[in-house]
C-alpha cells in the first residue's frame, strides 16, 4: 500500500492511500474492525488423512468460532436467512462458508477469510469458448474491473480462476486471493500473463475508490486447472483493499 | 486530505451550499446525518406506498448508507464505512422528490438517480470504503430513531464533526468516477 502511495501520480488517490493506511493503523492500535463489513466468514479446511476428528461435529465446531469471534471481536453480523424474501439476521454470522480439502499428513490447516460483500458482489463467471485464448483472459478481467468501478473497494486483489467447470473455476478464482501479494504463479506463462492483466487494469484509470489514479489493483492472482475439450470457464472474484485473510495449523 | 482545500460545511444542506459544491470538492461535514441501507430503504418505500409517514423527517437531510459494526464498550459506535450504493438507487428517486438532499456512500449511481440528483438539486457525496475505523472517530453521538429489529440496518441518527467526503454528483451533472477515470485511463492497443 506504501508503496502504491509511492508511485501513485493522482494527488487525490495519494490522500485515499494515506487514509486507508491511517484507517489500519487506528484499527490495529485500538483493536477495532478496519471495515465495518466484517464478512460472511469464509473458512479453508485441509484436513490431513492421518488425522480425525473425535468428540463432536467439525462443521459445528468451525460455526462455534465463527460465533465467538464475531461478538466477542465486536464484528459485524452480516448474515440473513432466506435471502429472496425475509432476510432476517441470523445475529452471529454463522453458518460459516466451509469447505474441506482432505490433503496428506496429519494436522488440520484452517484459512478463515471474511468476505465483504460489496466486493464480492461483483464477481463474474464466464464461461468462453477455447478460441477465445488469452485475450479472453484480459478481455474478461478488464470488463469486470471497468463495471465494478469504485465498487469493491480498490485498489482491490484480483482472484481469477481459469479452467476446471462452473464451480471449480469460481473456487480457483476465491482461493487465488489467498496468495501473499508480490507472489507470482509459479507457471512462466501464467505469471506473465498475471503480469499483463495487472498492467492492463492500472491503466484502467479508476484508481483508489475510483477517484481516478494509477492503482486500480494491488495483484492479479490466476490460478489454471485442465478443463474440458469444448470450455475455457474463467471465473473472477474481488477482494477489496482490506484482503483480509489469516491461517492456523493445529 | 491535505493537499487539496476542503470546504467546511454544516448540516442541513442549504440551497446555496448545495449550489457551491462542485464534482471533486473535499468536504468536511458537520451536523445531523441519517443512516439507512438496504432493508431500511425497502421499509420507507413501503412506507410511503401504503401512505404512511417516514420515522424522520427527510426534507433538506442527508443519508448515509451505512451499516456500523458494533460499539466497544465507551465507544460512540464501530467501525462505520460507507457500503455501496447503486443497491439503494431503486429507492432513491422517490426520496429525492420527498426532498432528501444529500447521500453519502460508494460507488456509482444509476442513470435515474443522476437525472433526479440534478432534477431535485441534491448532492452525491462518497466517503472512504474500508475506511470504517477513521470514519467512525468523526461520530460524536449515534442513536437508533428507527426499525430497531434491523439490527446493523437500523436507521440511526449521528452527529458528526468534520466528516470527510468527496462530491461526486453535483447539481451541474459533474461525475468524477468519470471525470477521475477519463483522466488517467491509459489507451492500450
Amino acid at each position: 500500500m506504501k508503496k502504491a502511495q509511492d508511485n501513485e501520480e493522482s494527488p487525490v488517490a495519494k490522500e485515499v492511500l494515506a487514509q486507508i493506511i491511517r484507517n489500519a493503523d487506528i484499527a490495529g492500535k485500538e483493536q477495532i474492525a478496519l471495515c465495518q463489513d466484517c464478512g460472511t466468514a469464509v473458512v479453508f479446511l485441509e484436513l490431513g488423512q492421518e488425522a480425525h476428528i473425535v468428540g463432536g461435529d467439525l462443521v459445528a465446531a468451525v460455526n462455534e468460532g465463527v460465533r465467538n469471534a464475531y461478538k466477542n471481536g465486536f464484528l459485524r453480523k452480516s448474515v440473513v436467512t432466506q435471502p429472496f424474501s425475509k432476510r432476517v439476521n441470523t445475529e452471529d454470522n454463522t453458518p460459516a462458508i466451509i469447505y474441506t480439502d482432505i490433503v496428506p499428513g496429519d494436522k488440520l490447516q484452517i484459512t478463515v477469510m471474511p468476505k465483504g460483500g460489496g466486493a464480492e458482489n461483483m464477481s463474474r463467471l464466464l464461461m468462453l469458448t477455447p478460441a477465445a485464448g488469452h485475450h479472453g483472459i484480459i478481455d474478461a478481467v478488464l470488463k469486470a474491473t471497468d463495471e465494478a468501478g469504485s465498487n469493491p473497494c480498490p485498489p482491490v486483489v484480483i482472484g481469477v480462476g481459469v479452467g476446471g467447470t462452473a464451480e471449480k473455476t469460481m473456487m480457483l478464482a476465491k482461493k487465488a486471493l489467498l496468495r501473499k501479494i508480490g507472489e507470482q504463479n509459479p507457471d512462466a506463462e501464467v505469471a506473465e500473463l498475471e503480469k499483463e492483466v495487472l498492467r492492463r487494469v492500472n491503466g484502467l484509470g479508476i484508481g483508489p475508490m475510483g477517484y481516478g489514479g494509477r492503482t486500480t489493483a494491488l495483484a492479479v492472482n490466476i490460478e489454471v486447472f485442465p478443463s474440458h475439450l469444448a470450455s475455457m470457464p474463467v471465473a473472477i472474484n474481488f477482494s477489496c483493499h482490506c484482503s483480509k485473510h489469516k491461517e492456523a495449523i493445529i | 486530505m491535505q493537499r487539496t482545500m476542503q470546504k467546511k460545511i454544516n448540516l442541513p444542506l442549504t440551497d446555496e451550499v448545495i449550489a457551491s459544491l462542485k464534482t471533486g470538492d473535499n468536504v468536511l461535514l458537520s451536523g445531523v446525518i441519517y443512516v439507512a441501507r438496504d432493508a431500511a430503504h425497502k421499509r420507507m418505500i413501503e412506507a410511503i406506498y401504503k401512505g404512511q409517514s417516514l420515522p424522520f423527517e427527510i426534507r433538506r437531510q442527508t443519508i448515509y448508507y451505512m451499516g456500523p459494526a458494533p460499539a466497544k464498550p465507551g465507544q460512540v459506535i464501530g467501525s462505520a464505512g460507507p457500503t455501496t450504493s447503486y443497491r439503494m438507487d431503486p429507492f432513491t428517486t422517490r426520496l429525492l422528490e420527498l426532498g432528501l438532499r444529500g447521500m453519502i456512500g460508494k460507488g456509482k449511481r444509476n442513470q435515474a438517480v443522476l437525472d433526479a440528483i440534478v432534477k431535485y438539486k441534491a448532492v452525491y457525496f462518497a466517503a472512504i470504503g474500508g475506511a470504517g475505523a477513521l470514519l467512525s472517530k468523526c461520530i460524536k453521538k449515534a442513536d437508533i430513531v428507527a426499525y430497531a429489529d434491523l439490527g446493523a440496518e437500523a436507521i440511526r441518527r449521528l452527529e458528526v464533526e468534520d466528516f470527510p467526503v468527496i462530491v461526486i454528483n453535483d447539481i451541474y451533472g459533474g461525475d468524477l468516477y468519470e471525470q477521475g477515470k477519463a483522466k488517467y485511463r491509459i489507451k492500450d492497443k
